[in-house]
């Protein structure tokens, strides 16, 4: 048996230097809807594990001075939808959170950890990149921030140097006139991983789009930013042709796998019907703000 | 392996105990507590058969470390009836006949609790969702669903 330690330490300082100083052998606790499943089957073995919820940046949810969020990478879905303000600037980061796994997993899991799982298929992540989010990562060599978009690396792999921890993500503030909306396909109604997921992010005036940013999940070894899509929408007023396009952009944008959940021609077709109707929801939304 | 000492609340008592650093809560409160009535189904957090609160929150104690119950409250089906008195969703699930095996119902009677907290009066929809991580294998939930909806009904008379 080898030897394994459990640290939760208060302060960022201190976790990132254990983290380091393990060299590999150390696993972030966060939620541990993901590591305690792959501890339990063998697949990983840490030396280390560092809870990070003590940490009260990590688990704390700010309103930044510019009249945006910053929410910590390791807050539950659960306690972010009890958040009286978050939900309704963002109710697309809110739904794409709280669609991930059961009531009993909402009370645990968080957007850091599903960003750092780095599945494909992760809710949260494509209604982060419409958001336009932005992490803030500390690691030995002090702090940066990344899009959320350049964080994941493939299944499984991010773009995290060795030893950093993703602390929080920051959500810039809403202009009026703006919404999102975070849609899945699966074939059922609850409980199961996205076959294509499609997160949207409007800023509307009179009618026309001024800005958009269109994130696609599980049709590519990462989650996507899909640009195309976008340039589509913004400067229309959602017009058919418009979303025909931003349709077409993104599945064009998909490189998706045959598996049990869908077949690549499934999945590419679901990535444009997704787009409508996700972007219709966020142009509603938009129009109540 | 070093041992990590823990001082926490089970069932609003103060408990101690020692475990090893990766054994789940759910590991502790069966087999180092002698707490059996949270059961343990697939033990990846897919079922809810090992549904507990922790600071109220309802969370699977398979994806939980023991050693995070330090300083906080925990809940399990033995702190549910009141000694002798069953709460009002064990008394119906009884009367309504909510269960066959009962393997699941420890963690559905502690989502159901944790469900009407937050929503005294949910839909039939929303106590589907909201039990949608809790697997039966046995009832086919229609039973549940209304021994829950029937509970609600009646807990929302008693507080009139």
């Amino acid at each position: 048996m080898t030897d394994i330690r459990y640290l939760a330490p208060r302060s960022l300082e201190e976790a990132v230097s254990a983290f380091a100083a393990a060299q590999g052998a150390a696993r972030i606790l966060a939620g541990g809807t993901d590591l305690l499943v792959q501890m339990r089957n063998g697949v990983v073995k840490p030396g280390l594990i560092v809870d990070i919820k003590k940490i009260a940046e990590m688990t704390e949810i700010a309103e930044t001075p510019e009249g945006g969020f910053r929410i910590g990478a390791a807050i539950s879905g659960a306690t972010l939808a009890e958040h009286p303000r978050f939900g309704k600037a963002w109710p697309g980061v809110l739904e794409a959170i709280n669609l991930i796994g059961s009531k009993q997993v909402q009370g645990r899991a968080s957007p850091g950890g599903n960003l750092c799982n780095g599945s494909p298929a992760g809710d949260s992540v494509p209604a982060m990149i419409a958001a336009g989010a932005v992490v803030t990562v500390q690691g030995p060599n002090g702090r940066r921030q990344m899009p959320v978009e350049a964080v994941p690396a493939g299944p499984g792999r991010t773009h995290l140097a060795p030893g950093e921890i993703v602390v929080s993500f920051t959500l810039p503030p809403r202009p009026a006139g703006s919404g999102d909306a975070y849609l899945r396909m699966i074939p059922r109604t609850e409980m199961d991983i996205a076959v294509v997921g499609c997160g949207v992010s409007l800023t509307l005036q009179g009618g026309t789009v001024t800005a958009a940013r269109v994130g696609l999940g599980a049709v590519a070894p990462t989650v996507l930013l899909v640009e195309d899509a976008a340039r589509a929408l913004i400067g229309s007023r959602l017009e058919e042709e418009a979303l025909e396009a931003a349709a077409a952009a993104c599945r064009a944008a998909c490189r998706p796998i045959n598996d049990k959940r869908g077949t690549i021609a499934y999945r590419i077709k679901v990535a444009g019907v997704l787009l409508k109707r996700t972007a219709a929801i966020a142009a509603q939304r938009a129009g109540g703000n | 392996m070093a041992k990590v000492h823990v001082t926490t609340t089970i069932n609003g008592e103060p408990a101690e105990f020692l475990c090893e650093p990766d054994k789940s809560m759910l590991d502790v409160l069966r087999n180092t507590l002698g707490l059996t009535g949270t059961k343990e189904g697939c033990g990846t957090g897919d079922c809810g058969a090992c549904s507990i609160t922790v600071d109220g929150r309802l969370v699977c104690a398979c994806l939980m470390l023991a050693a995070e119950a330090e300083g906080h409250e925990i809940g399990t089906i033995e702190g549910m009836a009141r000694g002798e008195a069953l709460h009002p969703l064990q008394q119906k699930f009884l009367e309504m006949a909510a269960l066959q095996c009962g393997i699941c119902t420890p963690g559905v009677l502690i989502a159901a609790k944790s469900l009407l907290e937050k929503n005294p009066d949910p839909t039939e929809t929303e106590v589907r969702f909201g039990l949608a991580g809790n697997l039966c294998r046995c009832t086919g939930y229609d039973k549940i669903v209304r021994a829950v909806l029937e509970t609600a009904a009646e807990m929302r008379e008693t507080a009139q």
